[in-house]
């Protein structure tokens, strides 16, 4: 069998200062099993065409510089081997920027977002810290592994512009700089985890707007599974009495509240309880299509009729939570 | 082929917003010889949002909800991706963590029960498709869905993240996820290929981001349609809440018209192995989908 592939890249080509409007344009090139897709964009331009642009720096996965997108699967392109990519999608190979709104040039994107956000969280220890101190500050094991693997972040981005909730709605913080906010509020030397818990939950910019699609899990180069970091964040919300009442955190709880009562979700229960009386009048309209199709009923909210299917054994579930509950609202 | 069993963990959807669900998975179960034993015993999974509260109280009821299916020694199959998900997540860690489930298997012991991590947990989807075998499915279809365009949806818990899903749950690639598309083909359907087939719909935020989940289910429907779709089909109730009802909503953000059928997948199958218009569940749908049946028989 043949080492080689030819396939075909077509990869996305714009430059701010004088395009109204990108295009794509097609390579051919035969392909090694040995090489990398900074490989490929390396010969492009040194084989193709010269003005073709992107960023790279150290070769060795650990910059964060050379992140791409091929055929919509967020790679550091030193990292990601190219055959493993053609025996995923085929011959036809796609190039594209992190995020195509934000390209400047070709491959090359403005991540300004990206920093600002990452710095508005205090990606530091911030602490009464000795200047000249005899000796180093002693961790347990424990509090080391609390960190989890959230400092081998390397701010390439991959996973804050995989992130869907993101991409529409622009003051969200998104998975890389939670992963950082999580990393120094769990540090012992800190004392600002009090102000990133604060400002991470916030509905719009903070982690209850996460739409839990796992995106941010599978993009990162460094295996650092971002949403983990953001389930920890919502817990330390609870533990450390951060948590407002709102609509999103009412939502969480009173999961709770109907287990207890049912074992299932009474799915119209929760969203009245999480909006409120006044709140739950938005969602009329769904309501009242909902009932028309059958879905929901018009007894389901008159007290004391109780239309909700019970699991069996509910006194065990209800055990369970006495004696399992740990946080509350 | 020895009959397939499974224990049946429904989820809270098919029991109460989408009825359809149910009575199209037990009626293609039941073409198709499959026995399926329901756990009327199991509690909500948590739907991704209870362990945000209390991540140890999600962990304990989600692992007698499996006890429930190891008392039967059956793989406990799933209709919903996200009960999936939780299910699966609890497993991998009560599994791989034995300092853990020993804390959890000390609440259990109150209640007489005790996790032993024997069974697999897997969506209907991947029991269709790995254990019963696409060829024959294909060799049951009655009515071929020949007169359909159909757009495959993947939902985001069955196929991220993929490590979950490698040993018992289809194995997806998320980047390029096959297995919505070759059952399509087996039910002689055409499937669509655009690119939101693998994205997030945006349900779990319909509550405190209406906006963010109404793009998103706006952005995929329509992406659907542009690409000549008849009909959505996802294995998920709730991107299937989400792009069935908010069709309007998301429509009116978008400044576009949006109206296509949403089916859950064992309706699609129902529907092509001859199941009936009740047992398919079609008027349970708030859009436009009760005329799928005709067209699919005429």
């Amino acid at each position: 069998m043949s080492n080689t592939k030819k396939i075909t890249i077509k990869a996305f080509r714009f430059n701010a200062e004088t395009d109204y409007l990108p295009y794509y344009k097609n390579y051919e090139m035969e392909v090694g099993k040995d090489e990398l897709v900074l490989d490929l964009l390396n010969r492009i331009k040194w084989e193709h065409d010269g003005s073709f642009s992107y960023r790279r720096s150290c070769r060795h996965g650990i910059c964060g510089a050379c992140g791409i997108k091929v055929n919509g699967k967020p790679v550091l392109s030193c990292k990601q081997n190219a055959m493993e990519l053609i025996e995923l999608f085929g011959d036809e190979l796609t190039f594209e920027p992190q995020s195509k709104k934000r390209a400047i040039k070709d491959m090359i994107i403005d991540k300004g977002d990206f920093w600002e956000k990452h710095a508005t969280i205090k990606p530091f220890v911030e602490g009464n810290i000795d200047e000249h101190p005899v000796h180093e500050t002693k961790m347990s094991k424990d509090e080391v592994e609390n960190i989890l693997d959230a400092d081998y972040c390397i701010q390439c981005g991959n996973c804050h512009y995989a992130c869907p909730a993101l991409e529409v709605n622009e003051q969200y913080f998104g998975p890389a700089a939670f992963v950082a906010a999580y990393r120094f509020t769990v540090d012992p030397r800190d004392n600002a985890g009090k102000e990133r818990l604060e400002m991470t939950s916030q509905i719009g910019p903070g982690v209850w707007d996460c739409v839990k699609c796992f995106e941010c899990a599978e993009a990162c180069p460094k295996d650092i599974n971002p949403i983990e970091k953001i389930t920890k964040l919502h817990n330390l919300q609870f533990e450390q009495n951060v948590a407002q009442r709102n609509v999103a955190t009412k939502h969480a709880e009173g999961f709770v509240r109907s287990i207890k009562k049912h074992g299932f979700l009474d799915e119209a229960d929760i969203v009245k309880y999480s909006e409120g009386n006044i709140g739950v009048l938005k969602h009329l309209g769904d309501a009242i299509a909902m009932m028309k199709a059958g879905k929901i009923h018009i007894t389901d909210q008159i007290p004391f009729v109780d239309n909700m299917p019970k699991s069996k054994n509910l006194d065990e579930i209800k055990k369970l939570i006495k004696i399992s509950q740990t946080n509350k609202l | 082929m020895s009959q397939l069993r499974y224990a049946l963990y429904t989820g809270c959807t098919a029991k109460e917003s989408t009825p359809e669900l149910l009575s199209s998975t037990l009626a293609a179960a039941k073409k198709l010889d499959i026995e399926l034993t329901i756990l009327e015993e199991a509690s909500c999974c948590g739907a991704s949002h209870l362990q945000d509260f209390d991540p140890f109280l999600s962990h304990v009821l989600n692992a007698r909800n499996i006890c429930y299916a190891e008392k039967l020694g059956l793989t406990m199959v799933t209709l919903c991706n996200t009960c999936q998900i939780n299910l699966a997540m609890t497993k991998e860690k009560l599994d791989h963590d034995a300092d853990y489930r020993a804390k959890v298997n000390e609440k259990l012991a109150e209640v007489g029960l005790e996790y032993q991590g024997s069974v697999e947990i897997k969506h209907f989807l991947y029991a269709l498709i790995d254990d019963f075998g696409l060829e024959n499915i294909k060799s049951k279809v009655k009515v071929p869905l020949s007169n359909f365009n159909i757009a495959p949806f993947y939902g985001c818990h069955n196929i991220r993240p993929s490590e979950l899903h490698h040993k018992s749950n289809g194995g997806e690639n998320p980047y390029n996820p096959t297995s919505l598309d070759r059952l399509i083909d087996a039910l002689e359907g055409h499937p669509v290929n655009y690119s939101s087939k693998n994205k997030c719909c945006g349900f779990h935020v319909d509550l405190q981001a209406p906006h963010t989940s109404n793009a998103l289910t706006g952005t995929a429907l329509l992406d659907a349609i542009d690409n000549n779709a008849d009909v959505v089909v996802t294995p998920c109730p709730l991107c299937h809440l989400n792009m069935d009802i908010k069709q309007r909503g998301a429509g009116k953000q978008a400044g576009r018209d949006i109206s296509i059928p949403v089916l859950h997948m064992p309706q699609m199958v129902a529907l092509a192995l001859g199941c009936t218009y009740e047992e398919i569940g079609l008027k349970y749908h708030v859009s436009n989908a009760k005329k799928v049946f005709a067209q699919a028989t005429k």
